[in-house]
């Protein structure tokens, strides 16, 4: 407070010329920055619409695609209660489905992506670069190009072990799991990379294992990226549909995307107050999420991509 | 350590900060020196492996699975080897990760390309010795004024099998995969067997409510098929089942005993006639380059494929060119700091892209709706536009769908860009008296480039395989009346290979691997290409 005041009299009085204010002209302002918020303006309507859209379809009682073009025209939770209420449709399942299904995944990518990276960036051995180079190829092959195989394997390893086959969600996580190394492993080699050395030097010097070292210093010093990784594999999870529709064949045991494109695909335009309902339940988390870790996800994004 | 504890005991509240982090140090300390738990860990989590090792090696050994079992073997073998040797420190910590890597990523690839090589799919996705069992049952008839057999449905661990009293009152079991076997210690009651040591036998009830599995079952007679099944239609009684169908096995082939037409296993996966008729099911065999030659010489196939492939081509680059278009733009206009409420503006334009992907087709497509659609009734006024299911309008729809999930993305990255462009370049072009479209010509956009490039490859990457966009907005339609497989004006090929392998009642798992495989080396010439580029990019700067 005593500090600000004797700076602001001593701008009021060195300099007063500059900030004169001109008066105010549209044109000039509209040239400026305006004509700016007028873009602003067109895109938020363009991106925004939509959601709006969905959440009036999900608060419409009426429920049907006609009925809900008549946006916020009536305010009803039915649509809400419906969605728990009809067991061919076992949404509350779905949802913990995905989450359990998508928290297992994100917690094993993490694991399984940490291990490596410590390996290739504190490490050196033989068939090292050799390693990260196959790793970078290996991903350019998308798994689900190979999802007839992953069916088939599955179909066969079901007949011997019933946990691994086909309609099981540990199976589905496993093959989940086969994508663990690649990006991921490059976005955390990139970050460990970062941690300089001398810790685990200093930390080997007292006595200090490898494992000991890497459970608890590294781990703890690159846990951003730890999460930035765990929330892409999340999101990547649930936005699965190829392998988990060719996995999962009972509705109890399926995800939010197989469920609700199954379920919206049957009678598209009498359900659809009923999936608007959980699509906007299943996107709010996700949404949240997202909005509240945006800074470190594009970081990410962009840092993955470029390594 | 001592040095890191004295503080605490002497410190005051001056130095209460240092002493809680030097505190915590030697606790970091403590932990990281402690070898011996870290041992019992790893001895634990070993055994749990192995454990289940020894289990599946177990099942695998009963059931004679020897492909499996040898690779089961062999990594459990690595893995303890792994862990148990003093050196292999990198292959420690690789370990895991590669396991899942090499068995669902890279032999699943391999996989991919032997199927390819086959003919799997509906009617041929099990071995002969199936086929012909599924054969001779689906041409059983009940043999005409046939004794009847007692017999009592038993259980054992959830399987059932049937337990009978033959007409001569010799008792037996048997269920769908073993034939009867003689039992001597059945209980009897009223000279038939009703309970056996080891079953449950079904009660009224039981029957009742497994009436479908019950009725479904056939036991053979004995290990040849030929000779007959036993099937109940009440769960009371069993009536012998002869198949019109008769197998044999020295020719190798299976003869129609009504109409006298010899059907021989000619080595395409099914039991053909020498008219040209295949028994159905047939078993998968091994056809070489027929998938191939039939996708790029059945004229029915090779239509498609193409459009199919052009269309992946040009919907993956306009996605990546529209979307960076618009992001582009939106980030030069936004990046201006005299703009007031950026931040507002920038939060809500990013909406689409948190909102899962998934979703937002789907969101759409109830949007497009020809008939009920919010654009065309509400927005259009009741004109009855077919933006999904006109081949050129759902091309249409599609990219702008995807310019609404995508420009959020390019919007980010791209004002990241722009942001780390130093100001001094642009302030020295000014002074040199460069017009502001100069600036961004000849200076922002070929840095911005340098750095964008790797991600606009790779969101082609992504959109070159974006099926839910695709499949949940048109579900690749309207579908192509011309092509013999089950695909549309707007599939791209990852969707034709799903709709190929696992939509509709034919289901082509060979067609669909060759699809994959050729996808495979189209991706992998654009990486090499792509990857060389951005190298020439990088090294421009």
């Amino acid at each position: 407070m005593s500090t600000t005041a004797p700076a602001v009299s001593t701008t009021a009085t060195t300099a007063p010329p500059t900030p004169v204010k001109r008066p105010f002209n549209f044109s000039r302002w509209f040239a400026a920055t305006g004509w700016r918020h007028l873009v602003g303006i067109v895109m938020i309507v363009f991106s925004v619409f939509p959601l709006l859209y969905v959440l009036s379809a999900s608060l419409n009682p009426g429920g049907t695609l006609l009925q809900s073009n008549g946006l916020f025209s009536s305010i009803g939770i039915d649509s809400y209660v419906a969605l728990f209420t009809n067991p061919q449709r076992p949404y509350a399942a779905w949802f913990a489905n995905t989450l359990v299904i998508g928290i297992t995944t994100a917690v094993g990518t993490v694991f399984l992506g940490a291990l490596a990276a410590y390996c290739f960036s504190r490490m050196r051995f033989t068939g090292r670069r050799m390693g990260l180079l196959s790793l970078l190829i290996v991903q350019i092959f998308p798994q689900l190009l190979a999802v007839v195989a992953i069916f088939l394997l599955l179909t066969t390893l079901g007949d011997v072990f019933p946990i691994l086959g086909l309609d099981n969600q540990i199976a589905l996580i496993m093959v989940y799991l086969g994508g663990a190394l690649g990006v991921n492993t490059y976005l955390m080699y990139g970050f460990f990379n970062t941690v300089p050395s001398s810790l685990d030097e200093a930390a080997k010097l007292d006595g200090a294992g490898h494992a000991r070292i890497f459970f608890t210093i590294i781990l703890r010093l690159v846990a951003p990226i730890l999460a930035v990784v765990g929330l892409l594999s999340f999101i990547a999870t649930t936005n699965d549909f190829v392998i988990s529709s060719v996995v999962l064949v009972t509705p109890e045991k399926q995800t939010l995307a197989v469920g609700l494109y199954q379920f919206v695909s049957d009678e598209f335009t009498s359900n659809w107050g009923v999936f608007a309902a959980g699509a906007v339940l299943a996107a709010l988390p996700v949404m949240a999420l997202f909005l509240y870790l945006q800074k470190y996800i594009v970081s990410g994004l962009t840092a993955g991509a470029v390594k | 350590m001592s040095t890191g504890t004295q503080p605490t005991r002497t410190g005051g509240s001056p130095s209460s900060a240092e002493s809680k982090r030097s505190k915590r140090a030697g606790r970091i300390a403590e932990q990281a020196s402690g070898g011996i738990v870290a041992l019992l860990i790893k001895i634990a989590l070993l055994a749990v492996v192995d454990a289940i090792a020894v289990y599946a090696l177990f099942i695998l050994f009963l059931k004679q699975d020897w492909v499996i079992f040898a690779i089961v073997l062999v990594i459990t073998a690595a893995v303890n080897i792994i862990y148990f040797t003093r050196g292999l420190l990198p292959l420690k910590y690789l370990a895991p990760g590669l396991v899942f890597l090499l068995i669902f990523q890279v032999f699943v690839i391999g996989y991919t390309a032997y199927i390819s090589f086959t003919n799997y799919g509906t009617g041929h996705n099990s071995t002969k010795e199936d086929a012909v069992t599924a054969l001779i049952q689906s041409a059983q008839y009940r043999v005409p004024d046939s004794p009847t057999y007692g017999l009592t449905i038993v259980e054992q661990l959830g399987a059932f099998s049937f337990l009978v009293t033959d007409p001569e009152g010799d008792v037996s079991i048997g269920n769908t995969e073993s034939p009867l076997s003689d039992v001597s210690d059945a209980e009897m009651s009223g000279g038939k067997a009703v309970g056996l040591s080891g079953y449950n036998t079904l009660d009224f009830t039981d029957i009742i409510t497994n009436q479908d599995a019950i009725a479904a079952m056939t036991v053979q007679i004995s290990d040849d098929p030929n000779d007959g099944a036993l099937r109940t239609p009440d769960g009371s009684s069993a009536y012998l089942y002869l198949s019109t169908l008769s197998f044999d096995e020295a020719a190798d082939t299976m003869t129609n005993t009504d109409t006298g037409v010899v059907y021989a296993d000619t080595g395409n996966g099914a039991f053909t006639s020498e008219s040209g008729d295949e028994l159905l099911p047939g078993w998968s065999v091994v056809v070489g380059w027929d998938n191939y030659a039939k996708a790029f010489t059945d004229q029915s196939i090779r239509g498609p494929l193409l459009s199919v492939t052009a269309w992946t081509f040009a919907f993956a680059l306009l996605s990546v060119a529209t979307t960076f278009v618009l992001g582009l733009f939106l980030a030069i206009v936004f990046n201006d700091m005299r703009m007031r409420g950026r931040k507002f503006y920038r939060v809500l334009m990013i909406l689409p892209y948190a909102f899962p992907g998934f979703l937002g087709a789907l969101v759409w497509a109830g949007m497009l709706n020809k008939d009920f659609g919010f654009v065309n009734l509400a927005l259009l006024g009741g004109a009855e536009i077919p933006w999904l299911t006109d081949e050129w309008l759902a091309k249409f729809s599609i990219l702008f769908v995807n310019l609404w999930l995508g420009f959020p993305y390019m919007f980010l990255v791209c004002t990241g860009a722009l942001q780390s462009i130093p100001d001094e370049l642009q302030e020295a072009a000014k002074m040199d008296g460069a017009n502001p479209w100069q600036v961004f010509r000849r200076i922002k956009f070929p840095l911005l480039l340098v750095s964008i490039a790797p991600l606009l490859i790779a969101s082609f990457a992504f959109n070159f395989n974006n099926f839910n966009l695709i499949y949940m907005l048109t579900n690749g339609g309207p579908r192509d009346a011309a092509a013999s497989i089950n695909v549309g004006a707007s599939d791209i090929l990852i969707s034709m290979v799903y709709k190929v392998a696992f939509v509709g009642a034919n289901r082509d798992y060979g067609l669909a691997s060759a699809f994959s495989i050729i996808i495979f080396l189209i991706v992998a010439i654009i990486s090499i290409v792509s990857f060389r580029q951005t190298k020439a990019l990088e090294d421009l700067n």
